[in-house]
C-alpha cells in the first residue's frame, strides 16, 4: 500500500504541476495574474466537447489552439486597456473567468456525463497498484512540458525575449522587444498550457464550473507555496502539495485533504511569506 | 582635529543575482561634512543610498549610524533615527496639491516626538518648509496640484519632504539633475543653511561643477569599488578617475 | 472651426465653497442635500415598504457595508478578493456564542464584530508585507478552503450548519440597526479619509515607498486599515446570523466576495459613497431580475468587465460632476 500511495502521489504532484504551470508562466512574465485561468480551462473542454465528432488528436489540437487565441483576444480587448493597474487587471480577469464559468453553470454543464475521452483505456500494475495508461501519460507530458518550457525559454529568441521581459521590462523595451506583444503572447501560452492540462486531467473526472473555480484555486495555492514566477517554485510545491495530499487521504481522511494545503499555504505566508523559492524584487528602481 | 564619525560604511557588498552593484566598499562620513559622491551611471551610487537608508540589504558587511548597527534595521526606523534621503525618481502624489503632499513626513513619529508629542498644525508647518526650498508664497505655488509643477519644483518639494523629517544626516540623491542653472543656484542657500545647522549630508550628484563647490569631500565609486578619494582637486587629479570617466586606453 | 467640451464648476459651487455658505438657504442645501437625503430615504423608507423589499433593503444595507469594506482596503492599495471571508467570520463567530454560550444578540454582535475583525487581521496579517496580487490570491482562496475545512471537519454543525439563533425583536429593529451602522460607517469613514490619517493610507497605496521613507510604519497602518475593514465586514455577518437566525457553509460563499466588488467597481471605488450607490442600483436589480437565475453572476462577471475598462470611474463620479460642475461646448480660436 505504502508503495502505490507513492505512485498515486506523484501522479496527484503531477496533476497539480500542471495546473499550475500556466497561471505562473503569465505571471512571471508579464505580471498578469490571470484569474480567468480556471474559466480557460474549463472553456477549452467545453469546446473539445462540441468538437468531438472530429478524430480525437485533431480535436484536441483544435481546442487548444482555439483556448489560445481566446487568451490572447482577452488580452488585446479586455487587458490592455487597463494594464499596468493592478486593481483593475484583476477584477477585469476575475469578471471574465466568472462570467465564463457561470454561463456554462446556466447551460448546465454539469454531471457525469460531460467529459473527456480517455487516450487509451488500459491499466498495467506498478508497485503493487492498478495505474492506467492516462495517468501514465499525465506524468510523460507533464514531465515534456517542463523540459520543452525548460528548453523554450533558454535556447529560443521568443523565450528569451520572454525571460527579458520577466526580468526588466524596461531594459527589455530598449532592446527593440515589444512587450504588448510578449504580454500577450504569454496570457496566450498560459491559456494553452490550461488547455493541455484539460485535455488530459479531464478525462479522469468530469467537466463542471465548480472544476474551472478548483483548477483555479489549486493553481493559486501552488503559486503562493511555491513563489509566484518561479517554475522551480511550482514543481516543488506541485510535490509537497501532491505528496501531503495522497497521504493525507490514505493514511488520515479524504476530507482533509483540503485543510492539508491550507496549513501548508499559511505555514509558507507566516515562515516565508514570499513563497518557497519567491523573490519579490528588490526594488523596482536599481540604479 | 577630527570631528566624531556620524555614519561608518563597513566593507559592503550587495550583489543582484550576478551582477555586483557594491563591491567591499568603506567609507566614513563625520559629523557636519558635507560628503560628494560620484562616478559614471551604473557606479552603484543609488545602491549605496538604498543599502543606508534600509531600502536594501547587504549581502555582506556592516553599516554603522552613530555606532549603532543599522545594516539590517528597517527603513522607517532609520529615518526615525534621523537618516532621510531623497530619490533620485520623483514620485509626487499627482492630484494633491504640493503642500498636502508634506502631510505624511510631517505625520511620522519622528516629527511628533521631536515637537514634544504634538503634531501642530501640519498645514502651516508645511507651507513654510515649502517657502524655505523656494515655493513662491506670493504665487501660491504650494497650492497648485503637484502633477502640474515643472521637474525643477518636483525635486525641491522632494527636498523638503527630506528636511520636514529634521533629520540629522541627510542624503540627496541626485538633487540637482533636472534642474536649471537658476534653480540650482537658488538651493544652493538652502543646502548652505542645512550644514550652518550642523547637519551632515552626503550628495549623490552628477553636476560636479555645482557639488564642488560646496562639497568638503568627494569620493569617486565605479563598478561599486571606490576608486578615489579626497578634496575635489585631488579627485580630479587622479588617474583612476580620468580614465573611469573617459574611458581608458587598452 | 473646432470645438471641445469645457467643464467648469456651477456657480453655486464656488459660492458654498467657504463660510459663505451659511448666508443663504438656497447654498446650504446645495451642501447638505445630499447628504441630507439619502440618509433621509434609507431612515424613513422601512416605513412605508411592505416585508418582502424591507428585506431587500436589509440585503442592499448589508451588501453597501461590505463594498465599504471593500473600498476601504482598495484605497489603502490591497485588492480583496473574498469579502465573504470577513462575513463569514463574524457570522460564525456571534453563531457560535450565541448557539453554544447563549449569549443574547445585542452581545454577540458587537462581540463577533471586534472578535471577527481581529481573527481576520491576524490571518491576513502575514500577506500584508508582500505588494500586490498576493493579497488578493490569498483572500480568494481562505474562504472557500474554510468552507471544505467546516464540511470536512463537521465543526459547528458541519454541513448543516448551526440554527435556531435569538432573532431581532422586529424587521423594523433589524433595518435601523443595518441603516444606523451604514450610515455611520459611511459618513464616518468619509471624513476619516479626508484627514490627514486617511492622506497616509491613501499614500500607501499610490506610492508605499515615499510613506515608508517618510519614517512611517506602512505594515502598521496597513493592518489598522485591515482591522477597519474586516470589522465592518465581521459586523455585517455577525448581524446576518440573527436575521436568517441561521450560519453555516454559504456565509464563505462566492457571492458575498463578488458582489461587494461589483457594487463598489460600478458606483466607483475611492469614494466609499460609490460603494453603497452601487450596492443600492445592483442589489434591488439582482432582486428584479431573479427570474433568470444563474445568469445574474454571468451579468455581475459583464457588469466588472464593462465598468472596469469603460467606466473606470463608476457612477458616483459622473453623478457628482454632473451636480458640481456644468459643461459646454466652446469653439477653439487660435
Amino acid at each position: 500500500m505504502f508503495a502505490g500511495t507513492i505512485v498515486f502521489a506523484l501522479i496527484n504532484s503531477f496533476i497539480l504541476i500542471l495546473m499550475a504551470i500556466g497561471f505562473n508562466l503569465t505571471f512571471g512574465i508579464s505580471g498578469v495574474a490571470n484569474f480567468a485561468y480556471g474559466a480557460l480551462y474549463a472553456y477549452m473542454s467545453w469546446t473539445m466537447l462540441n468538437l468531438l465528432h472530429l478524430p480525437f488528436w485533431a480535436s484536441a489540437a483544435l481546442s487548444i489552439v482555439l483556448t489560445m487565441i481566446s487568451g490572447a483576444m482577452m488580452y488585446r480587448f479586455v487587458l490592455l486597456r487597463v494594464r499596468g493597474q493592478a486593481l483593475s487587471e484583476v477584477i477585469a480577469t476575475f469578471g471574465i473567468g466568472l462570467a465564463i464559468l457561470e454561463l456554462f453553470r446556466y447551460l448546465g454543464l454539469v454531471g457525469f456525463e460531460y467529459t473527456l475521452p480517455v487516450f487509451w483505456n488500459e491499466s498495467f500494475m506498478i508497485a503493487g497498484a492498478y495505474v492506467d495508461i492516462q495517468r501514465i501519460a499525465i506524468v510523460l507530458i507533464g514531465l515534456m512540458l517542463v523540459l520543452g518550457l525548460w528548453l523554450f525559454t533558454h535556447f529560443t529568441s521568443t523565450g528569451l525575449a520572454f525571460r527579458g521581459i520577466a526580468q526588466d521590462e524596461r531594459t527589455a523595451l530598449t532592446f527593440g522587444i515589444d512587450s504588448d506583444w510578449i504580454a500577450t503572447l504569454s496570457v496566450s501560452f498560459g491559456a494553452g498550457l490550461a488547455a493541455i492540462a484539460a485535455t488530459i486531467i479531464i478525462p479522469l473526472g468530469s467537466i463542471a464550473p465548480n472544476e474551472g473555480y478548483d483548477v483555479l484555486i489549486k493553481a493559486l495555492a501552488i503559486c503562493i507555496i511555491g513563489g509566484l514566477g518561479s517554475t522551480g517554485g511550482v514543481i516543488v510545491a506541485g510535490f509537497i502539495v501532491g505528496f501531503a495530499e495522497r497521504f493525507t487521504d490514505t493514511y488520515i481522511g479524504s476530507q482533509w485533504t483540503m485543510i492539508v494545503s491550507l496549513a501548508a499555504i499559511l505555514l509558507v505566508l507566516a515562515i516565508k511569506p514570499s513563497g518557497l523559492f519567491g523573490q519579490q524584487k528588490e526594488l523596482e528602481e536599481r540604479i | 582635529m577630527s570631528l566624531p564619525t556620524a555614519l561608518r560604511v563597513e566593507d559592503i557588498c550587495k550583489i543582484f543575482g550576478r551582477a555586483v552593484a557594491v563591491d567591499h566598499l568603506s567609507c566614513e562620513v563625520r559629523r557636519g561634512e558635507l560628503l560628494g559622491i560620484i562616478g559614471p551611471n551604473g557606479s552603484g551610487k543609488t545602491t549605496l543610498v538604498n543599502l543606508i537608508s534600509g531600502f536594501l540589504k547587504p549581502t555582506s558587511g556592516r553599516i554603522l549610524y552613530n555606532g549603532q548597527d543599522i545594516t539590517r534595521t528597517a527603513p522607517h526606523k532609520i529615518v526615525g533615527m534621523g537618516i532621510s534621503r531623497t530619490f533620485q525618481m520623483v514620485r509626487p502624489f499627482y492630484r494633491l496639491p504640493a503642500y498636502k503632499n508634506m502631510i505624511i513626513p510631517l505625520y511620522s513619529p519622528r516629527v511628533r516626538q521631536l515637537a514634544g508629542g504634538r503634531y501642530g498644525d501640519r498645514n502651516a508647518v508645511a507651507l513654510d518648509l515649502l517657502e524655505e526650498v523656494g515655493f513662491e508664497r506670493d504665487a501660491n505655488v504650494a497650492y497648485k496640484p503637484a502633477g502640474t509643477l515643472p521637474q525643477g519644483y518636483l525635486k525641491r518639494l522632494e527636498l523638503a519632504k527630506a528636511i520636514a523629517l529634521s533629520p540629522d544626516l541627510l542624503i540627496l540623491d541626485e538633487l540637482f539633475s533636472g534642474m536649471s542653472l537658476a534653480e540650482v543656484a537658488s538651493i544652493v542657500p538652502v543646502i548652505e543653511k542645512l550644514r550652518l545647522a550642523g547637519k551632515t549630508i552626503i550628495m549623490i550628484e552628477h553636476r560636479l561643477k555645482e557639488l564642488f563647490r560646496i562639497a568638503d569631500r568627494i569620493m569617486v565609486l565605479n563598478y561599486g569599488q571606490k576608486i578615489a578619494e579626497g578634496t575635489a582637486a585631488e579627485v580630479m587629479e587622479s588617474e583612476a578617475v580620468k580614465n573611469a570617466y573617459l574611458g581608458s586606453e587598452e | 472651426m473646432k470645438k471641445r467640451r469645457e467643464r467648469i464648476d456651477r456657480g453655486i459651487k464656488a459660492r458654498s465653497e467657504d463660510v459663505y455658505a451659511l448666508c443663504s438657504w438656497r447654498e446650504m442645501l446645495y451642501l447638505a442635500g445630499p447628504r441630507l437625503l439619502p440618509a433621509a430615504a434609507f431612515l424613513l423608507l422601512p416605513l412605508f415598504l411592505g416585508v418582502y423589499w424591507q428585506k431587500v433593503m436589509i440585503s442592499v444595507a448589508v451588501f453597501a457595508l461590505l463594498a465599504i469594506s471593500w473600498d476601504m482596503l482598495a484605497q489603502t492599495g490591497m485588492i480583496s478578493l473574498g469579502q465573504a471571508l470577513f462575513f463569514g467570520m463574524g457570522a460564525y463567530v456571534s453563531g457560535i456564542l450565541n448557539f453554544y454560550f447563549g449569549m443574547p444578540p445585542w452581545l454577540t454582535i458587537p462581540a463577533a464584530t471586534v472578535l471577527g475583525g481581529t481573527l481576520c487581521t491576524l490571518i491576513l496579517m502575514p500577506v500584508l508585507r508582500l505588494r500586490g496580487i498576493y493579497f488578493s490570491m490569498v483572500t480568494l482562496i481562505i474562504p472557500l478552503m474554510l468552507v471544505r475545512i467546516i464540511e470536512a471537519t463537521k465543526i459547528f454543525g458541519g454541513t448543516e450548519g448551526l440554527s435556531g439563533m435569538t432573532p431581532l425583536p422586529s424587521t423594523l429593529t433589524e433595518i435601523y440597526l443595518v441603516t444606523g451602522v451604514l450610515l455611520g460607517v459611511l459618513f464616518g469613514l468619509r471624513r476619516l479619509m479626508e484627514t490627514d490619517y486617511g492622506l497616509v493610507l491613501k499614500g500607501i497605496r499610490d506610492n508605499d515607498r515615499s510613506v515608508t521613507n517618510a519614517g512611517i510604519n506602512i505594515y502598521w497602518f496597513k493592518t489598522q486599515a485591515l482591522f477597519i475593514s474586516s470589522t465592518i465586514g465581521a459586523f455585517a455577518g455577525a448581524f446576518m446570523t440573527h436575521v436568517y437566525m441561521f450560519v453555516g457553509m454559504p456565509v464563505f460563499a462566492l457571492d458575498y466576495s463578488i458582489l461587494p466588488i461589483a457594487a463598489a467597481v460600478v458606483g466607483g471605488s475611492g469614494t466609499l459613497a460609490g460603494a453603497a450607490l452601487g450596492a443600492v442600483i445592483l442589489v434591488p436589480l439582482s432582486e428584479a431580475l431573479r427570474g433568470i437565475g444563474g445568469l445574474r453572476i454571468v451579468m455581475y462577471g459583464l457588469f466588472l468587465v464593462v465598468f472596469i475598462v469603460a467606466i473606470p470611474e463608476g457612477l458616483f463620479d459622473y453623478i457628482q460632476r454632473k451636480y458640481h460642475q456644468k459643461e459646454r461646448w466652446v469653439e477653439i480660436d487660435k
